[in-house]
């Protein structure tokens, strides 16, 4: 068995009181494993993002717990929340928020440096991120000379820049071409094939089939999930070849 | 799918054999359409009937080459500026069951739905397990076969897309149960019975009589 890097125990999320009240999220099990993605699907309004946002302690649930590498978030002091965000979580959200001063490399390198890392560890940790989707080239380039996508791409590699264990993504691929959308996938999962695990919130299947697991999100509660045995498709894939 | 194009269009590169051919067919599409050397040579047969082939040399192993003919190159290029035609009519099982579900009274349609979604997206994850642990291509024929299981990634994300679609529709539209219509009150059509008097052929006007 391998490690459990979050779990979400019985997680609700309403907003507003009374009869305005609007529930997000209705008592949601879930828990991602050290190797494991999980996508969740569901039609807007289905509270993907508010699950993603409790995972990543963006919000504090109604109730429930959410557990991140053993830790409580309910229990937790501000200082140690911070610091799973800063070291544990890798958020990829659709904005991206780069500086305009600073080259991709510089962007990608600032959530290190912020963290105190040498320089030399922070540059090889920058360029290794920047080379998971493919803009090594593009290092030196400020974000004004970059295309929509590239500027997608470096922000996504600043998420996950460093040893993240676990990443967050939300619809990571918004703004990409199928085939650039292909290479954030492909190093989302070749992150999560080294050992982090990861939730994917889209709804676009073809994004959703790179996970292990596909959880099913409706008015707010886990309907449905759908897994792919590995073993039986490694043999489905080399009977393919 | 049209072996006999398929086969022209590699012969159009130059004279082969029949074993050659088919190697060359299953190394340009990454061996997902399974060609046996029978068809191969009877493919070759009837492009010689047709003239887009003739018999060529034979080498020192008895390989029987062929060579494209004009008529066979023209072929080809007719082949290639022509769109595949596909059937308009569906005859896709999953849109006319679901078609029947949704209106079927009684019948939990968001659970046929989901059903149908799981098991799509199963197929999905294996296709791009397939595919992920295939790593970039490094050549044309990894690049051939990459875009054969694209193809099958596409249509079942469609599938998946069409699905979604289906659901959402169907939760907007709440009175779509359609009660099986009373038998006596349809227009007569169908097999007469043996004690039917004369023709049964419905006149034409009866037609617009079920709406």
């Amino acid at each position: 068995m391998t490690a459990e890097l979050l779990r979400l125990d019985g997680v609700s999320q309403h907003y507003g009181t009374g009869a305005t009240s609007v529930t997000a999220l209705a008592g949601v099990d879930l828990t991602v494993h050290a190797g494991e993605l999980v996508a969740v699907m569901g039609a807007s309004g289905s509270g993907k993002s508010t699950l993603l946002a409790a995972a990543g302690g963006l919000t504090t649930p109604t109730s429930g717990e959410v557990i991140v590498e053993g830790i409580y978030l309910s229990e937790a002091k501000p200082a140690d929340v911070a610091r799973l965000r800063r070291r544990t979580l890798g958020f990829v959200f659709q904005d991206f928020n780069l500086i305009p001063t600073l080259t991709a490399r510089e962007n990608v390198s600032l959530p290190l440096e912020l963290d105190g890392w040498k320089a030399r560890k922070v540059r090889t940790a920058a360029n290794d991120a920047l080379a998971s989707v493919e803009l090594t080239d593009r290092a030196d380039h400020f974000p004004d000379d970059l295309s929509g996508g590239q500027q997608q791409r470096v922000a996504i590699a600043r998420a996950v820049v460093g040893p993240r264990s676990l990443i967050l993504a939300d619809e990571p691929t918004g703004a990409l071409d199928s085939e650039t959308g292909d290479v954030v996938l492909r190093m989302l999962r070749g992150r999560v094939d080294s050992g982090a695990g990861g939730i994917l919130v889209t709804h676009d299947a073809r994004h959703a089939a790179w996970a292990d697991r596909i959880v099913f999100l409706r008015d707010g509660r886990v309907v449905d999930e759908s897994t792919v045995d590995p073993i039986e498709s490694l043999l489905t894939g080399a009977d393919d070849r | 799918m049209s072996v006999k194009h398929s086969l022209l269009a590699i012969l159009d590169q130059g004279p082969a054999y029949g074993y050659q051919l088919k190697a060359e067919f299953d190394r340009r599409t990454g061996s997902t359409w399974p060609l046996n050397v029978g068809q191969t040579y009877s493919t070759l047969e009837r492009l010689e009937r047709d003239g887009l082939v003739i018999k060529g040399e034979t080498d020192a192993e008895g390989h029987q080459f062929y060579e494209i003919t004009e008529t066979g190159h023209d072929a080809v290029r007719g082949w290639l500026g022509t769109p595949v035609e596909r059937g308009r009519i569906t005859r896709d099982e999953l849109a006319i069951k679901l078609a029947l579900a949704a209106t079927l009274p009684g019948v939990d349609i968001t659970a046929v739905v989901q059903v149908q979604r799981r098991a799509s997206l199963a197929n999905l994850q294996t296709l791009t397990r397939t595919k992920y642990a295939g790593g970039d291509a490094d050549g044309p024929e990894e690049l051939a076969w990459q875009l054969v299981v694209d193809n099958l990634i596409f249509q079942a994300e469609a599938e998946v897309r069409w699905l979604d679609h289906v659901e959402s529709r169907l939760r907007r539209f709440e009175s779509r149960a359609m009660p099986v219509q009373d038998a006596a009150k349809l227009p007569r059509r169908g097999r007469p019975t043996a004690s039917a008097d004369g023709p049964t052929e419905r006149p034409a006007a009866t037609r617009g009589a079920r709406r």
